[in-house]
This record gives structure tokens, C-alpha cells and sequence, in this order.
């Protein structure tokens, strides 16, 4: 009895090992002819939180994106790039996160016995040490640091480093870092700093041009103005902002501030 | 003076001529408010509600902060005017409960961690009331958030079910809402097919609680899909100009 019992059992064991065996088989086969790697969505594309961008091994998530269940899917809402293998999106708003080697405008809020906070209009305040401010010895018994900040003084500076723990540290030492003195401090959305900059500074160079301005963008969306004509040089940078998204925008800023230089000649 | 009966629901059709099955009308925008980070707006009908997100950014008081996550403070406010009798200004037992709920509602789909030590700011104000306030403060919630550019898994969409005269509604409104037995609101994330909030006032048995769910699940379903056109139309229409 035994026997017979022990027999039906390893047949029944054969078979059932066959049909797992086949049933991988053919979900191996699904998963390789629907499941196969491709972009959902097209490039350039508006799309809003949680929206399907790809699926498939064949795609990672890039910035503005997550993966989850082999699906890559938006985070934020904003326009899709591709660049071979990483799917990403663009933002379309948002706070300014820091990541190193930005130039950001801050302005000084807090002086420390050797450093300065700093609002870099981010989540997370600047840190900015004496020691990467100047080269020179500064003897902190004697003198004050005030006489290099002082509270509300405006610099122009970089970021050096961002820990896991977002601690800011920020560096002067830098080709362009400097104190901004005078002066107009204007506000614009982080994300839209790089079309007010245009491909290879076209937009911004412009603006300077026109209106004989000097005008800083800081990465973390605040424009410093200086000069005869600021109004005019803010209005052109509130216009970019407004309709960034439009096309030939760079001409027509163009001709908002021609049009202006002949209302005043006349 | 002898007390009118008059039936809520006649040949299938509720009071103001909608099916058992038929949502209000649905309207839904994102930046309204330009000095906001993000902000939106949703009609469900007559109740109206906007939303602001600040942030993330600094975080006061102090003490509340957590140093592995953001911190999301929510307040849900119905204007004095909103309602047929004045509401007394100020943070009630119901509003600071329903803020609670939405709070942890939408918690759930944010990517927190992104942000230690930050605060997320939404405050949402109902600016007229005709039931399910808290599903159109979450709406509106939910769309100011993508519009504010925080990180988030997915919208969540919300809708109210309920039992009027023995039948199961979708959406209940007006006079239903006082003279109905049961209001079902529920938050949905139809993608994971998830339920981020669940209220319910009244007695129900089993199948009409199911029957309720799957019949606000299908409203969600629509809601969801009127807050990502929201969303869109707000770039689309400056691509336009």
C-alpha cells in the first residue's frame, strides 16, 4: 500500500513540477512580448504627478521621476526630457532645492562668532564660514566679521557643498563671488531661471544690453538689478517669467525694450 | 399644520434631477492665487472650496520639526458666510478634525523625505457649503500641491457616497445630506487602487457599504481625471497666448 501510495505521489509531484514548469515558461513569454521596454509619453510633454512616463528595464528614473513596479512615473508636474536610457521631467514650479556648484544671491541673516547665515531663498539656510570667505588672517579677538557682512548685505556667492542632512555650506571663493552693493532684488519661480538666462546667456545678455543694466540671476530665482533703467529691466524679467513657456519670447522682448528706448528719444 | 412627506427620490431621480448614480457639476483650476506657491480651485456643485500650498520651507515652531521628514500643516477652514447661518470665525472641533484627516490623507502620497526638517504648509478655506466640503477641500488640496511643484506619487481624488431613502447615491448634496441616513466620503488613489480616508456617519449593512464604496470609487475615478486636466490647461493655455 505504501508503495503504490509513495508512486502516486512522485507522479503527482512530476506533474505538478511540469505544470509550474510550463506556467513560467509562459509568463516569461508575456512578460518579454507585452511587458518590453517603451516610452509612453512624448518628449516635451505636460504631465502631472503619478502620470506613466515608460515601462520597462530599458528605462531609469531621472530626475522628477520614480520607479515603481518597473514603471517610471512623474513625480512633480512638468515637461518630459529623454536623454538616451534616463527619463526625467523638467519642473514647472517648485522651491529651490541647492546642489553644489550653483551660483545663488543670498541675502545675510544671521552672523555667527566666525560665519554668516545666509537666505538663499531655499527650504534650508546657507552657511557661510570665514574661512571661505576671505584669504586673509582674521584675527577674531580684535576685529568683527560684521566688518565684512553685515546683516542684509547682499552677496553673490556659490554653493560648495549639500550633506544628506541639508546642511548648506557656501564658498566666496569663487571667479564671480562678491558683495552686491545697491541695488534691486527681485523674485522669480527657481524653475524658470534658465530660460530668463537663454541658451548660452542669449536672453539675459539681451536684457543687460538694451537697458544698460547690471542684472545677476542666482540659481535659486533672485535677480540682482543695478542701473539707471532697473523698472525697465525688471518688467522685461517679469515678463520672461510670466510667459516663459511661449515661443520666440526672445524677440519679443526684444522689441518691448526697442519700442521703449524710442518712447524716449522722442 | 400638518408636516409635509415628500420624497427625496421619485422615479430614480433625486432633487435637484440628478440620477442615483450622477455626480454635480465639476469644475476644477490650478493658480489661483499668484502669491502662492500653489494653489487650486474645485466646485463640486455649490460647495466651493480653494487651497494654497506654501512651501516646503522652514518650519516654525521649532519643536515640530522632524529631522527625516517634512512636516505637513493643514488647515481646513469654512468662511463665516459659507453656509445658510453664519459659522463663528475661528478653528472649531469639526474643522480641526477634518484638517487632521486631510492631512493624513495627502501625507500618504507626498515624497517626504525629500525635505527633512521642512514644513508644507496647505490651508484650505471653503468658500460656500453644500455637503462633502472635506472631499472638494481635498480636491483643491490635491491639485495645489503638483501645482506648488512638491513631490507627490499621485493625485488623490475624492468623492462622497451615501444612503438616501434606502438607495445608494453618489454625491450626496442639499437636502439629502440633512434628511439622508448615511454620508460616505473616501479619498482614492486610483492608480494603486488605494483609499486614503474613510468617514462614515449613519447605519449600513454590508452590501450597501460595498455597494456605496464601488459607487464613490467611480466618482473619484472622474474627479481624478477633471484635476489632471486642471493641471494641464494651466500650461496649455500660456502656450497658447
Amino acid at each position: 500500500m505504501t508503495e503504490k501510495e509513495d508512486k502516486k505521489k512522485t507522479v503527482k509531484e512530476e506533474l505538478d513540477t511540469k505544470k509550474v514548469e510550463k506556467e513560467v515558461k509562459v509568463e516569461l513569454k508575456e512578460r518579454n512580448e507585452d511587458k518590453g521596454s517603451q516610452m509612453l509619453v512624448e518628449e516635451k510633454a505636460v504631465v502631472v504627478p503619478g502620470e506613466l512616463l515608460a515601462r520597462g528595464i530599458d528605462f531609469l528614473p531621472g530626475n522628477g521621476t520614480f520607479k515603481e513596479d518597473g514603471e517610471v512615473r512623474s513625480k512633480i508636474m512638468g515637461l518630459v526630457k529623454k536623454k538616451e536610457h534616463l527619463v526625467s521631467v523638467v519642473p514647472l514650479s517648485g522651491t529651490y532645492m541647492p546642489i553644489p556648484g550653483d551660483g545663488v544671491i543670498g541675502v545675510v541673516d544671521g552672523v555667527q562668532i566666525s560665519s554668516w547665515l545666509l537666505d538663499i531663498n531655499a527650504p534650508y539656510p546657507g552657511f557661510l564660514s570665514l574661512a571661505e570667505s576671505t584669504e586673509e588672517f582674521v584675527d577674531l579677538s580684535r576685529s568683527d566679521i560684521t566688518d565684512y557682512y553685515d546683516i542684509g548685505d547682499v552677496v553673490y556667492a556659490r554653493i560648495n557643498k549639500v550633506t544628506k542632512r541639508k546642511d548648506i555650506q557656501i564658498t566666496m571663493k569663487d571667479r564671480m563671488c562678491r558683495k552686491l552693493h545697491g541695488g534691486n532684488i527681485i523674485k522669480i519661480t527657481p524653475a524658470k531661471v534658465p530660460r530668463l538666462i537663454g541658451r548660452s546667456g542669449s536672453m539675459i545678455e539681451m536684457i543687460k544690453k538694451k537697458t544698460g543694466c547690471h542684472i545677476i540671476v542666482g540659481q535659486n530665482g533672485l535677480v540682482w538689478i543695478k542701473g539707471e533703467r532697473e523698472v525697465l529691466a525688471a518688467e522685461a524679467v517679469l515678463k520672461v517669467e510670466r510667459e516663459s513657456h511661449t515661443e520666440g519670447l526672445t524677440d519679443r522682448i526684444g522689441e518691448m525694450l526697442d519700442q521703449f528706448a524710442k518712447e524716449v528719444v522722442k | 399644520m400638518s408636516v409635509k412627506q415628500e420624497k427625496l427620490i421619485v422615479n430614480g431621480k433625486r432633487p435637484d434631477g440628478r440620477k442615483l448614480d450622477e455626480m454635480r457639476e465639476i469644475e476644477a483650476k490650478a493658480g489661483v492665487i499668484e502669491r502662492a506657491d500653489g494653489s487650486g480651485f474645485f466646485r463640486l456643485g455649490n460647495t466651493i472650496a480653494v487651497a494654497a500650498v506654501y512651501g516646503p520651507k522652514e518650519l516654525h515652531p521649532k519643536h515640530l520639526l522632524d529631522p527625516v521628514r517634512a512636516y505637513v500643516k493643514c488647515r481646513y477652514n469654512m468662511a463665516p458666510f459659507s453656509t445658510t447661518e453664519r459659522i463663528r470665525p475661528g478653528p472649531s472641533r469639526r474643522s480641526t478634525e477634518i484638517s487632521k484627516v486631510i492631512k493624513s490623507a495627502l501625507s500618504s502620497v507626498l515624497f517626504l523625505e525629500e525635505y527633512p526638517e521642512t514644513g508644507i504648509e496647505i490651508f484650505i478655506e471653503v468658500l460656500q457649503a453644500d455637503a462633502s466640503t472635506r472631499c472638494v477641500g481635498l480636491n483643491a488640496a490635491s491639485i495645489a500641491l503638483a501645482d506648488a511643484g512638491v513631490p507627490m506619487k499621485d493625485l488623490v481624488a475624492s468623492c462622497a457616497a451615501g444612503k438616501v431613502e434606502g438607495q445608494i447615491v453618489l454625491d450626496v448634496a442639499g437636502e439629502e445630506d440633512c434628511e439622508g441616513e448615511v454620508d460616505l466620503p473616501i479619498a482614492y488613489v486610483p492608480r494603486k487602487n488605494e483609499i486614503y480616508l474613510l468617514q462614515m456617519d449613519g447605519i449600513v449593512k454590508k452590501e450597501e457599504l460595498k455597494k456605496a464604496l464601488d459607487m464613490a470609487i467611480k466618482g473619484c475615478k472622474v474627479i481624478y481625471d477633471k484635476q489632471k486636466q486642471a493641471l494641464k490647461c494651466e500650461y496649455k493655455e500660456v502656450k497658447a497666448k
